[in-house]
């Protein structure tokens, strides 16, 4: 049972993403557009209660479960893999239309070819690992 | 209580405004923080490779795999509400993406012939029918892989980047942001007329 509260929560988000189209393709390809400010305003929005959330947090000293401070652990201080990852993510995001929680979305909601574009991402993944120490990051 | 029930099921059921979507995934994001966790989708890539023994070829993934076991559950829980959704709080109009007029016009000019108001959320090259087609099958195969790997290359993907790092205020992400852009406008606008010409 100690995992159930995960799967509620992964069920809030795949409703949240499927009940705002942000899992369309032609949600994806509109903001790449700028025609919409709707795809824009569900991620500054989230962007924006996040931050509002986190200075709460900080100012207050929440907690969390385990009694540590809140908080996200920090990002490495590199830049080269941010650049060159994100592009490569940014291409694929806007061929596929999906990112990888829409991906597992879709797939629950029985577009089931998705199962050949999630092998494939754990290929490139796969392939990730496998090139990593050859890389720049 | 049963009519109740249908009518909170019809007030779901309608198209969610943007920053109903903004407020619940930043919820999700704090839940997750508050149990522990972190906001990342695209890391169960590397923990379904762990598992399945991708540890012998790259010490990428040789590591304790079960102790993600919690975001596998995010992700079932995510397949679950997707087949719910579609399932039962689709709305009377069905699965369609509200798309812009000006959108339905840039569909159009790569050769997609919709009506305003009649894009379905889901376009037809994901299908195993399209899959046998050369655009489908770059769009699937091509596209899973570039995901895969650009996800994990750039350390997290829209869920651990776009919004759990720039919430955080953290620079890394806003690079890794302005990175997702980049590539995103350089299929849509150079590569697109090529793609979509096949």
């Amino acid at each position: 049972m100690r995992f159930f509260k995960y799967i509620v929560i992964g069920f809030l988000f795949g409703m949240t993403l499927y009940k705002s189209e942000a899992v369309s393709w032609f949600r994806i390809f509109e903001m790449f557009h700028f025609q919409s400010f709707h795809m824009y305003g569900i991620i500054f929005s989230a962007v924006a209660f996040g931050i509002v959330g986190e200075q709460l947090i900080k100012r207050l000293h929440l907690h969390n479960i385990k009694g540590q401070e809140l908080e996200v652990p920090p990002k490495a201080p590199q830049y080269k893999r941010y650049i060159f990852g994100g592009i490569i993510f940014g291409l694929g995001w806007a061929m596929a239309g999906v990112c990888p929680g829409p991906m597992f979305i879709l797939l629950g909601a029985g577009y089931t070819v998705l199962v050949v574009f999630l092998a494939s991402a754990m290929l490139g993944t796969f392939v990730y690992g496998l090139l990593r120490n050859k890389l720049p990051h | 209580m049963l009519n109740f029930l249908l009518q909170v099921k019809d007030f779901i059921s309608q198209p969610w405004p943007w920053w109903l979507a903004g407020f619940m995934i930043a919820f999700i994001m704090f839940s997750l923080m508050f149990f522990g966790k972190e906001l990342g989708i695209s890391a169960n890539l590397r923990t379904m490779c762990a598992a399945e023994g991708a540890g012998k070829f790259a010490d990428f993934f040789d590591y304790d795999w079960t102790r993600d076991g919690w975001n596998l559950m995010v992700v079932l829980g995510a397949m679950f509400g997707g087949y719910m959704t579609s399932q039962y709080f689709a709305g009377a109009e069905g699965n369609i993406a509200h798309v812009s007029a000006a959108t339905v016009d840039s569909l159009r000019a790569l050769g997609m012939n919709y009506e305003v108001g009649k894009v379905p959320l889901v376009p037809e090259f994901y299908t195993w029918e399209s899959l046998f087609t050369l655009k489908g099958f770059i769009i699937i195969v091509g596209g899973g892989f570039l995901i895969g790997f650009g996800a994990r290359y750039a350390g997290g993907c829209t869920s651990g980047h776009a919004i759990s790092g720039l919430a955080s205020l953290q620079l890394p992400s806003l690079i890794a942001v302005i990175g997702f852009f980049t590539g995103g406008l350089i299929m849509t606008y150079l590569i697109f007329p090529y793609l979509f010409s096949l």
